[in-house]
């Protein structure tokens, strides 16, 4: 912990940990202070995971130009932090003659935002390119560069690429104060002080508040829309290969259905106005997106839903990104309303955000001894399911600990398990583990396996079984002990 | 005293879980039985009205290098209305390894003749 | 990949159907180090080493003993016998010519080819995730399984204050356990209007607790931020479907879900084992062999069981059959050539068959036993195998209900009778109407 640090990035989704990534390869001390107890632990955690191309957004808007920038680059960095992506394309799917007016909107704009190769394909190449289709859908928008990627495993990476560069996370902060005296930020959690000469607001859902606690007159107000999602079993994560849209509403992008990067199938999402931090799921609303779904692939396997969940989007009044220094305070940064398409647009976000702390004055030299990868020794290991038999054999020999399989569903060994137990951001809680190795995330959802990665955490630390939570605070697994 | 009233039960002595109808006299001595299948679930309808009894299985304490707890049953049922007292009892008992599944891990458990047994082997 | 490992018999799964298999195996003549039963645990037994209440073993010892013994039972005779076995093992693939591998820490990571392998993988419980349940995602959601395993085998409670949905045998017995282990069961939902459990584990695991059972009823909402703090629990009409204005929201720290199991067949699916939509497990002919030659199937990788001593009976059936095939170099009768099949069809109130085909040989067979399950409780009713149209056998039943396995046997006289009509389908059905009659 520092007296004073160059920078505080308030929040660990996507957008701060993608900020934090970039920034750590300057001579800068960087502090990132976080809510929850875990990166992505807001709008980034539950969203449809999906690399927008960028047709979106409106003509000469911050989101429209930052979404296809960070479209292309973000293969780059995945590839870089090892993080799964995959460039799957898009199809926004019509059906008869008025949607297919709107596509050619979409088309048009899409152009105009500089998004490449995007062309109207008629009812049989549409039927050629995705067989279970409904066969009502007359016409699509296939947008070539768009793919799929998982959010949070993006903002782990980020994370951890910034913490062995010498970044420092401060989990469990969630802030509720901020002052600023000679040219100096504080920014508190109740008795907790981080100070800084630079803050940038990347709270997400929460960042209008942020923005509040040093100007009562920010004007941007967030409504947050709650979108819920299903998961299908990776049996049905072969129904179709790109993402399928149907054609927007006012309400957002409208229920797709897409494959996801570990190979599952994802329904969803609806839009609803919602208290910010509400992410339950709802009858009526896993019923909207089943309807919403079925529309698309008519015979998709519902059955085959594994787990629902819900994310509440950061939607501003303004549609628009807003990354500006604070009317109030100079050398306060905020990020306000970066929704849906922020993911997408996260690399880009980053690079518009460092290039207004250097015009609010931070000084960015780059350093000497910047680590671009993952982990200190590089590349980090690729889990042990992905590792050919030889491979595997080798592994094994090298380290027993691979030869244990914890997670049966999805071959996640303790070797794996331990790993993500002792990386940079330590995880401790069963969600840490699950969203860093998939254990868990099977069709057995964890019934077989959380007992025993909640062991091995609390034999790693040192506790007892009774301590571990499922994502900190109050959540704990067991209520004490038997006898 | 020929009024009877009639109870019915699901016999638990084994899996089919037959219907028993027993009909009582008014000073609730077991009169007649029917709707048992075997002699078992006759001698578990007339105890269950006199002195119903349950078999007890739980865990205890146990030092080993494999296991933390063992798991025991009582030899006979016991009386239902001390499975309480029972669970209380098996709170204070610990045991270390080796043991012998079959092995009386605390003798005259409750009640006099009835011991409390273990349910596996653990040899180390 | 070399092969790293020679064994002609391999058990996948230690539970009491893989004890049993590999038990009958070298009963009938494979040597017992040729026989390598994987068990992913640490150590034999299976899911009834955490099942340490009373009430197995009728069958097979005429006494009721608690699931670490009865598993203990045949785990000693597995020693005894020599049996080779490995222990936190995981089987990663088995291929349709029966190439498997396997890690473990101890041996790394082994490849193989066996001769015949016996699927005894057991069943995995159904998650919220399946159900859909709407709500919040807190801590204190568990299968009645893993709180099963935290109590008894771990030693920690999952919760205090608990309602369960489902009325399977696990979750009863869950009720019972923790209510004895100090904690408040609030109550047992069940969605259909009747019991998924056996009628005696009403009695002596809520009954004698007082615990309600609340028929057609089901969990409609969870609520909680980091921990359970409640659920809302509706009451459902005839189709399943929550009736609004039911609601009633129950304070709970714990949700258990003791909602149905489902056999655990990926490594089938791996072979290209052809499975049964129904049961879940393979399909298999009456020798407890699945569509690929020379792997065979049995116990709750099958069709989930109500009682292990029919595991252990199924079980022998793959053991034995495993054993003629590698003595026979692939024949599962010597003395008869196979003249075709017979194809079993569960109708008219019958869910589905087990074996699900009957190979068909020369001469027909002593005994043929299929086991089955209703789709509904039905009184008084007559069970029937007809073929061709005729009734070969009818049993009639006093009652019969989906939560309880039934069985029926073929005499020789029968199995004859059924090669005779030679229709090469065989219907099992419930005759509701002849037994009023009778």
């Amino acid at each position: 912990m520092k007296e004073i640090y160059d920078i505080v990035i308030i929040g660990a989704g996507v957008s701060g940990a993608m900020l934090a990534h970039k920034l750590s390869k300057y001579k800068l001390d960087i502090a990132v202070v976080e809510a929850g107890c875990d990166v992505a632990s807001g709008a980034t955690r539950a969203n449809s995971a999906i690399v927008h191309a960028g047709f979106d957004a409106a003509n000469g808007t911050l989101k429209a130009e930052l979404n296809v920038k960070g479209c292309a680059e973000l293969p780059k960095i995945a590839e870089q932090l090892d993080v799964p992506y995959k460039n799957n394309t898009s199809l926004v799917v019509g059906f008869g003659e008025e949607d297919e007016r709107t596509l050619n909107v979409l088309l048009e704009r899409g152009r105009n935002n500089g998004v490449p190769g995007l062309e109207i394909i008629g009812k049989e190449k549409l039927h050629e390119l995705e067989p279970n289709i409904a066969d009502s859908a007359t016409a699509a928008l296939f947008a070539p560069t768009a793919g799929i990627i998982c959010p949070y495993e993006l903002t782990i990476a980020c994370a951890e690429n910034a913490c062995i560069n010498g970044c420092e996370f401060f989990f469990d902060y969630k802030v509720d104060k901020i002052e600023c005296s000679d040219g100096v930020i504080s920014v508190f959690a109740g008795e907790r002080e981080v100070k800084a000469r630079y803050a940038v607001n990347c709270a997400g859902v929460h960042s209008d508040e942020v923005a509040r606690m040093i100007d009562p007159e920010f004007p941007i107000k967030l409504i947050p829309r709650r979108g819920e999602y299903m998961i299908l079993d990776r049996a049905e994560g072969k129904t179709c290969s790109a993402t399928i849209f149907t054609v927007p509403s006012k309400e957002g992008k409208g229920i797709l259905v897409s494959p996801t990067v570990d190979g599952n199938l994802l329904v969803g999402p609806n839009a609803h106005m919602v208290e910010r931090d509400d992410t339950s799921t709802t009858t009526p609303g896993l019923d909207e997106i089943s309807t919403g779904a079925r529309r698309i692939v008519p015979n998709i396997n519902l059955r085959a839903v594994i787990t629902s969940f819900a994310g509440v989007r950061p939607t501003p009044d303004t549609d628009d990104f807003h990354i500006e220094p604070s009317a109030a305070l100079p050398n306060f940064l905020n990020l306000v309303g970066i929704e849906s398409p922020g993911l997408a647009s996260s690399p880009a976000v980053a690079d518009y955000a460092i290039g207004k702390l250097a015009g609010m004055g931070a000084e960015l030299i780059e350093r000497g001894d910047y680590n671009p990868f993952r982990t200190t020794d590089g590349h980090k290991r690729k889990p042990f399911r992905e590792l050919s038999d030889t491979e595997k054999l080798e592994l094994c020999k090298k380290d027993p600990a691979y030869g244990k399989i914890i997670c049966r569903c999805e071959t996640i060994t303790e070797g794996d398990i331990l790993d993500a137990i002792r990386r940079p951001i330590p995880a401790r809680t069963i969600d840490m583990v699950k969203m860093r190795t998939r254990a868990g995330m099977g069709r057995c959802q964890g019934g077989f396996c959380s007992p025993r990665v909640a062991e091995l955490i609390a034999n790693e630390f040192g506790v007892s079984l009774d301590t571990i939570t499922k994502r900190g605070g109050e959540s704990k697994l067991l209520t004490g002990k038997t006898k | 005293m020929n009024e009877l009233t009639t109870k019915t039960l699901t016999c638990i002595v084994c899996p089919i879980g037959c219907q028993i109808e027993v009909r009582l006299s008014e000073n609730g001595q077991v009169k007649d039985i029917s709707g048992n299948t075997c002699k078992r679930g006759y001698a578990y309808a007339e105890t269950e009205f006199t002195n119903p009894t349950r078999t007890l299985t739980s865990t205890v304490r146990c030092k080993s290098k494999s296991e933390r707890f063992l798991p025991v049953r009582t030899s006979a049922p016991i009386p239902k209305p001390k499975l309480n007292e029972a669970m209380e009892l098996i709170k204070t008992i610990d045991v270390s390894a080796p043991i012998k599944m079959g092995e009386v891990v605390y003798a005259d458990f409750v009640e006099k003749g009835i011991d409390l047994l273990a349910c596996k082997t653990v040899e180390e | 990949m070399e092969y790293n490992m020679e064994k002609k018999l391999v058990v996948v799964g230690g539970g009491p159907a893989g004890l049993a298999a590999a038990l009958e195996a070298k009963r009938n003549g494979i040597s017992p180090d040729d026989i390598l039963i994987i068990e992913r645990d640490r150590e034999l037994g299976g899911i009834l080493n955490q099942c340490i209440h009373a009430g197995f073993g009728l069958h097979m010892f005429g006494e009721e003993l608690s699931g670490p013994e009865y598993s203990g039972r045949f785990i000693e005779d597995v020693k005894n016998e020599g049996i080779g076995y490995v222990t936190n093992s995981m089987v990663l693939s088995v291929s349709d010519d029966r190439v498997v591998t396997f890690v473990s820490p101890e041996l790394g990571f082994v490849c193989m080819k066996a001769e015949a392998v016996v699927l005894c993988t057991g069943c995995r419980e159904r998650t919220r995730g399946a159900l859909n349940i709407p709500g919040t995602r807190p801590a204190g959601i568990y299968s009645a399984g893993t709180a099963q395993r935290f109590v008894n085998i771990e030693g920690f409670m999952p919760g205090k204050r608990v309602v369960i949905l489902g009325s399977g045998d696990i979750g009863l017995i869950m009720a019972r356990r923790m209510t004895l282990e100090g904690a408040k069961v609030l109550r047992v939902c069940e969605l259909m209007p009747y019991s998924g459990g056996l009628a005696r584990n009403i009695a002596q695991c809520l009954n004698d607790f007082d615990i309600p059972l609340y028929l057609s009823h089901t969990v409609t909402e969870i609520r909680g931020r980091e921990r359970v703090e409640g659920v809302v629990i509706s009451k459902v009409d005839e189709n399943r479907r929550p009736i609004p204005g039911t609601e009633e929201y129950v304070e709970c720290d714990t949700l258990l879900l003791s909602v149905g199991l489902i056999p655990e067949n990926e490594l089938a699916k791996s072979a290209g084992i052809k499975l049964d939509r129904i049961t879940g497990g393979a399909v298999v002919n009456q020798f407890n062999e699945t569509s690929v030659e020379g792997i065979f199937a049995c116990g709750n990788a099958l069709h989930v069981h109500d009682l292990v001593d029919f595991v252990t009976r199924e079980a022998y059936m793959a053991g034995k059959s495993a054993a003629e095939y590698i003595k026979n170099n692939g024949e599962l009768d010597v003395d008869s050539e196979v003249v075709g099949a017979i194809v079993c069809k569960a109708v008219d109130g019958v869910r589905y068959t087990v074996p699900q085909q009957v190979v068909k040989f020369e001469k027909s067979p002593a005994e043929l036993k299929f086991f089955f399950r209703v789709d509904n409780i039905y009184k008084k009713v007559n069970i029937e195998l007809v073929s061709g149209g005729e009734v070969i056998k009818s049993v009639s039943k006093r009652s019969v209900a989906p939560g309880e396995m039934e069985s029926i046997v073929l005499s020789a006289a029968e199995c004859a009778r059924l090669y005779e009509l030679n229709s090469g389908e065989l219907e099992i059905r419930l005759n509701k109407n002849e037994t009023a009659k009778a």
